[in-house]
């Protein structure tokens, strides 16, 4: 049942997710990419939840791996999209 | 904390993402809408480490270095190596599925038959997600050869590989114990995100880039199905369909189908066309004196921008002459091809930089209909975009993809390098047209040669 459980909840994400993300014009189709790239960042829950419960040096190496480039989506992603959105400006004359 | 309020906390965190997505509808609230995302994240991470702990050791340096990282990435960053940069982000998303997936593997000594599934789909997609990104980053900043690359039996080895992959898992999911099984699957995933970008040329780049978006998303997706986390479902899907949509909208402005992309190597020995038939004609070669006066004098400016503008970095020059022009009193607005540059919207972001006001920027299908009136058309950097051979040739490799109609302008000006042939290697019959002057040069330096030009008058 639990998988049943996830596998709706993806679908309905996914047609949320298509909702959403016709009405994004073209404009800020780059701003949409890399935003919606630290979003998939999210990565970073499940690393530090396997992180918190390694017990091996395999699992450590494979969490501290998770975490770093996780974390790099995340702060990188959320930066850049935050550094090309503030140029997006409409000037009066 | 208990698991239920965490549970909740995860679903405030998403609805900030599906609510941050939602205000990127507009350049308006697009700013907030993305610093609500990111405060959804830094809600998720502040819970899951309090109920995980941050005594590993492996948790505190992993933050300290992907933090300074990406921090690093995310500020040295030209807007003209934007294409490169959500490449590497893009590879970096599916490498820490990858790693998800495999320390769960690991670490869970009697797997149920559905969680080893979605660590083998998880590992596999990760892993062509990351091996394909940052072969698409190296050929964005020529690291790599940007041209399509074929090799002998291209098209056997990847249905080999993909098999395998499959046989793989079913041993995986069988016998559950197999660790080496997940170690081959997840070379064999690497391998095969090497393969199928390798074959792709430079100007599919806005399509490989989109298509691994997607993959990265649903990667996230996958590991979220591992470790049976919501949070990390929902947001897979959220960008599994934003990737895809972006897909589909570069694959529509090219007039081709994705397995056309993915398994054709475009302007290869095998592409036709009437190349070289005209190419004996004359062509009109102005002078930036010339070019000036036209656009001077004229009421109105449309300049289409494309990958040449950034090779150049010309959208500085670009922006003053347009204010030279607008202060002489011309419309100047700016039409962009879906397909310009190297990934969906990487024009309109070169020109918000140059400080361009977004609404002079319009779309393809915005502003297609006014060249006809429209004086001058200026076309910076741009070639296939605007070869009217899409719309008249039919024997044309590109006939049939959507271009802007530059030469219905009463003149159409391409700055250009010289009259070779675009990325496809297809011959643009808009250069020999009565109306079209050539102004040859480096994108920059012509560009500056004009505003000099303009300035004298």
């Amino acid at each position: 049942m639990e998988l049943v459980i996830s596998i709706t909840v993806f679908v309905l994400a996914a047609f949320v997710g298509f909702e959403v993300i016709t009405k994004v014009p073209p404009t800020l189709h780059t701003p949409l990419m890399s935003g919606s790239n630290a979003i998939s960042g999210v990565t970073i829950i499940g690393a530090l939840i396997v992180a918190g419960k390694a017990d091996s040096t395999l699992g450590d190496v494979l969490a501290f791996l998770a975490v770093t480039m996780a974390m790099i989506n995340v702060i990188g992603g959320f930066m850049v999209t935050d550094r090309m959105l503030e140029m997006f400006k409409k000037k009066e004359r | 904390m208990s698991q239920e309020i965490s549970a909740l906390i995860y679903l405030v965190a998403a609805a900030l993402f599906i609510y941050g997505l939602k205000r990127l509808s507009s350049p308006r609230t697009a700013r907030s809408g993305n610093q609500l995302a990111a405060a959804g994240m830094a809600i998720a991470i502040v819970v899951t480490l309090i109920n995980s702990g941050i005594s590993a050791w492996t948790i505190i340096a992993g933050i300290i270095v992907g933090s300074g990282i990406g921090a690093y990435l995310a500020r040295s960053v030209e807007m003209t190596g934007m294409p490169e940069l959500v490449a590497a982000f893009n590879g970096f998303g599916g490498g820490a599925s990858v790693m998800v997936a495999s320390a769960e593997f690991f670490q869970n000594p009697d797997p149920a038959v559905q969680t080893v599934v979605t660590i083998a789909l998880s590992v596999v997609i990760g892993a062509i997600t990351f091996s394909g990104s940052f072969m698409a980053w190296g050929k964005l900043n020529g690291k790599l050869p940007g041209q399509p690359f074929g090799y002998p039996a291209q098209k056997l080895i990847d249905p080999l590989i993909i098999a395998v992959i499959v046989v793989l898992s079913v041993l995986l999911v069988l016998d559950t114990g197999g660790s080496l099984v997940l170690w081959i699957l997840l070379g064999l995933g690497l391998v095969l995100g090497v393969t199928r970008v390798i074959p792709i040329g430079g100007a599919d780049m806005p399509v490989v880039i989109s298509l691994l978006n997607a993959f990265s998303g649903v990667a996230a997706s996958m590991a979220g199905f591992v470790i049976n986390e919501n949070a990390l479902i929902i947001s897979g899907a959220l960008v599994g369909a934003s990737g895809l949509i972006l897909t589909n909208i570069m694959v529509k402005a090219m007039n081709r189908s994705l397995a056309h992309v993915l398994f054709a190597a475009f302007g290869g020995a095998d592409s036709t066309g009437d190349g070289g038939t005209t190419s004996d004609k004359p062509v009109k070669s102005a002078s930036a004196e010339d070019v000036a006066i036209t656009m001077g004098y004229a009421q109105s400016v449309i300049v289409v921008p494309g990958y040449g503008l950034a090779v150049a970095q010309a959208q500085h020059v670009l922006r003053e002459l347009a204010d030279l022009l607008e202060a002489k009193g011309v419309d100047v607005r700016y039409a962009i091809h879906p397909v310009a540059g190297r990934m969906p919207g990487h024009m309109n972001v070169l020109l918000a930089e140059a400080d361009v006001s977004y609404d002079k920027l319009f779309a393809l299908e915005d502003i297609n209909g006014d060249f006809p009136r429209t004086d001058v058309a200026l076309i910076v950097g741009a070639n296939d975009v605007v070869n009217p051979a899409a719309r008249e040739d039919e024997t044309s490799p590109i006939y049939g993809m959507p271009i802007l109609d530059v030469d219905f302008a009463t003149t159409s000006v391409v700055i250009k390098r010289s009259l070779s042939p675009g990325f496809a290697g297809i011959d643009n019959p808009l250069f020999y047209n009565e109306n079209n002057l050539m102004l040859f040069g480096d994108a920059k330096s012509a560009i500056q040669e004009l505003i000099a030009a303009v300035k004298e008058m």
